[in-house]
């Protein structure tokens, strides 16, 4: 036991729990605990936006594979982090947020600054908590770090009434606790294991569809084997992105609204799905009734309220994917010869190569060829972050992940402005890989002024807009399906990308060919800044394929048709 | 689609602030429908127990379990099964007395429902019933012609008959 302040406490957990780096904005309410940040050694990086700050713990968590940490103080400071929580909440990323609040006192009066930022984040995060006294936090703590990390892992939001963040009392940092309401189930049953083993032995045309959950569970290797022992291909979702490189012969690419054109076609022709890790979201699956109609399907997922909350399922296993597929292998091996060919792998390579070519034949640069460059250029660690709109679409279909992590996307809940603060937050993870953020217009202009963010820290990203001046995905639609009547969906090409990176004492350049633009991105990638790199595109230009709302994979329009 | 139904849900949380809005803003963000729900605290002081009765078919309840599971605050969940549980739910009916015949109808009813009068002023009675939510039902029927001034019930709150116990 030591004596110290609520402050001090916090700050010593965080060391304990070997946090490096935190994001965030000071104000009135967490004073008492920035006070000791000062020269406590962890690095605080200050965020020009606390929305960018929880970002940035987003992007650094996402990138890292552990939690990452933002501050910010009561009422607006906390409000403004909640875009940032619900985007990993939805995206299961273990962000830990501080908030200051008023003294314990004021709480319920409507002091300045109050928010009930506790009640206001109930619905998205995996745990909240307000701390009652000081004393409580270095468990407090151990908890929120616990809980984040493990099962399916999700933000936490600590609150610190001022009050407490200065109280003194003796501080137990051995203190042991029990989470009785909370046993994640990591193992699988060995007869689930067993009867997926027949499903797939049985199976003719058995399809692995890989979301995100398998990235958290770091089962690349794992995917990988199974595949390749039986010649299985293997879709991803957005969200799987990077979980075996998408160079190989096996990957069919992502599944969904804005899928590959082979991987649509082939899921529904499927006989068993291996779904692992993945929620069956209506952007992957749209029709869902026309989704894989002949498939049985077996749902690994460590939370077991995604069995049977959107598919109805054959077989489920709740545990850690990882440790799943290991099983599964280690029984398909003594059961199966490794299968070098087979009539289904023919049809993925007929439809991948049917398909190869299928790319826009727009006007000027296209954003294919963007894609493709950076992939050129880019090392296969390099890790790329997208805002939302065309731009993510974009990336995901033709940007070819090649090791997990490196593909950081708001999934979930699409959050424009994601892309540039979660590369800042990537690059404070991992300084020595290269951090790009694929973004739009429209999104970049959201969270732009964390430019200042990037200068004053030195963390030095990549930002290159596929500029088509238009809120893109938005005029898409309508363009198909409103009679071209652009309701507020045009930009005009405000502002001026180049000058704005100008104001913010970092690169701008913009280009007019690929040529330029692999020569701005090798310069961009040898400078100790951060460069924005324009890039004006076709507003015409469409993100396809494309699946229609309410429709099945089958029905994708394709470009050509 | 199976067919709707009425399931009881016995749940243990950890006593403490706030959970009791954990556990309603889930329905409510899930689009689930609470009938009733009674809480109160359990033999062990720092637990207490929710029953929870919801409306719906054989899949949402799974999933309302599922998702009460989650819950960190929620500590275990079960689904009661109607054939081996009793139920109780508690009223208090304020009834309106205009005359000597209307008080004395309200005796009788009070006395084949075995439940009591709790208070009497000059022109109504406070009646206390316990029973399923049926027997209360059926007081509320009866009374209804004479003048149904307030109620309020407790909702539902359950335990499963012999030996069985949600613990920890
Ligand atoms: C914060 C937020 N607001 C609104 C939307 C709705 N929305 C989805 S895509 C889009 C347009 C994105 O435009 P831009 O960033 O320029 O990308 P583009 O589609 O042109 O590539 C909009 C407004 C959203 N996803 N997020």
């Amino acid at each position: 036991m030591t004596r110290m302040s609520g402050s001090q406490a916090l700050v010593e957990s965080l060391k304990r729990e070997k946090v490096k780096e935190i994001f965030g904005i000071p104000g009135g309410q967490i004073l008492p605990l920035y006070d000791v940040i000062y020269d406590c050694g962890i690095r605080h990086i200050l965020a020009h936006h606390e929305q960018c700050a929880a970002h940035m713990a987003d992007g650094y968590a996402r990138a890292k594979g552990s939690p990452g940490v933002c501050f910010a103080t009561s009422g607006p400071g906390a409000t403004n982090l909640v875009t940032g929580i619900a985007t990993a909440y939805m995206d299961s990323s273990p962000v830990i947020a501080f908030t200051g609040q008023v003294s314990r006192v004021m709480i319920g009066k409507d002091a300045f600054q109050e928010a009930d930022i506790v009640g206001i984040t109930t619905p998205i995060t995996k745990y909240n908590v307000q701390i009652q006294q000081a004393s409580e936090i270095p468990v407090s703590v151990k908890m929120a770090f616990h809980i984040a990390s493990t099962g399916r892992p999700g933000p936490v939001l600590v609150d610190l009434p001022r009050d407490v963040q200065i109280e003194s009392d003796q501080m137990d940092f051995a203190a042991s606790y029990d989470l009785r309401g909370y046993k994640p189930n990591i193992e699988p049953h060995p007869i689930q294991v067993k009867r997926a083993v027949e499903f797939l032995l049985q199976a003719e045309r058995p399809i692995m569809l890989v979301g995100g959950g398998a990235i958290i569970s770091n089962a690349s290797q794992e995917v990988l084997r199974l595949a390749e022992f039986m010649l299985m291909p293997i879709g991803t979702t957005l969200m799987g992105k990077g979980i075996i490189p998408e160079t190989h012969p096996l990957s069919i690419g992502m599944v969904g609204m804005h899928g590959k054109a082979e991987a649509n076609k082939l899921i529904p022709e499927s006989d068993v799905l291996l779904a692992v890790g993945m929620r069956f979201s209506d952007r992957t699956t749209c029709r869902l009734d026309q989704f894989c109609p002949d498939a049985k399907i077996i749902h690994i997922d460590v939370d077991s309220a995604e069995i049977g909350k959107n598919a109805k399922v054959d077989l489920p296993i709740v545990a850690d994917a990882r440790k799943t597929l290991t099983q599964i292998l280690e029984q398909i091996v003594q059961k199966m010869a490794k299968r070098e060919k087979s009539t289904w792998f023919d049809r993925v390579h007929t439809l991948k190569t049917q398909f190869q070519n299928n790319k826009s034949n727009g006007q000027g640069i296209k954003p294919y060829e963007i894609a493709d460059e950076l992939r050129r250029i880019l090392s296969s660690n390099a890790i790329v972050t997208t805002e939302v709109g065309q731009n993510q679409m974009w990336a995901a279909q033709h940007y070819d992940a090649l090791e997990p992590r490196t593909y950081i996307t708001s999934g979930g809940l699409g959050t424009m402005g994601f892309g540039f603060p979660a590369a800042l937050g990537a690059k404070v993870a991992k300084p020595d890989v290269p951090v790009v953020d694929i973004a739009g217009d429209g999104s970049f202009i959201m969270t732009e002024q964390d430019l200042a963010t990037s200068f004053l820290e030195k963390i030095p990203v990549i930002v290159v807009i596929l500029n088509n001046s238009m809120l893109g995905m938005v005029a898409q639609w309508q363009r198909f399906f409103y009679n071209r009547r652009y309701s507020a969906s045009e930009l005009k090409n405000v502002p001026d990308f180049v000058k704005l990176a100008e104001a913010y004492h970092v690169n701008g350049v913009r280009v007019g060919s690929v040529g330029e633009f692999s020569k701005a991105l090798r310069e961009a990638l040898k400078s100790d800044v951060t460069t924005v790199i324009d890039v004006p595109i076709s507003p015409d230009e469409n993100v396809l394929p494309m699946v229609p709302a309410g429709m099945g994979l089958k029905d994708m329009m394709i470009v050509g048709e | 689609m199976t067919e709707e139904q009425t399931y009881i849900i016995g749940t243990l949380v950890e006593h403490k602030p706030g959970v009791l809005f954990e556990v309603a803003n889930m329905f409510r963000r899930r689009g689930f429908n609470i009938e009733s729900i009674s809480v109160g605290v359990t033999e062990q002081k720092d637990l207490a127990r929710m029953t929870i009765t919801v409306n719906g078919d054989e899949r949402t309840i799974e999933q309302v379990v599922k998702q009460l599971n989650k819950l960190i605050n929620v500590i275990k969940v079960s689904i009661l099964d109607p054939n081996t549980t009793v139920t109780r739910e508690m009223a208090l009916i304020k009834i309106h007395v205009a005359d000597t015949k209307a008080r004395s109808d309200i005796i009788q009813y009070v006395d084949i429902f075995r439940s009591h009068i709790i208070d009497i002023s000059s022109d109504s009675v406070i009646v206390e019933i316990t029973g399923d939510s049926e027997k209360i039902d059926a007081f509320l029927d009866l009374a209804m012609p004479l003048g149904i001034k307030e109620v309020a019930r407790t909702g539902i709150t359950a335990l499963s008959r012999g030996g069985k116990a949600i613990k920890e």
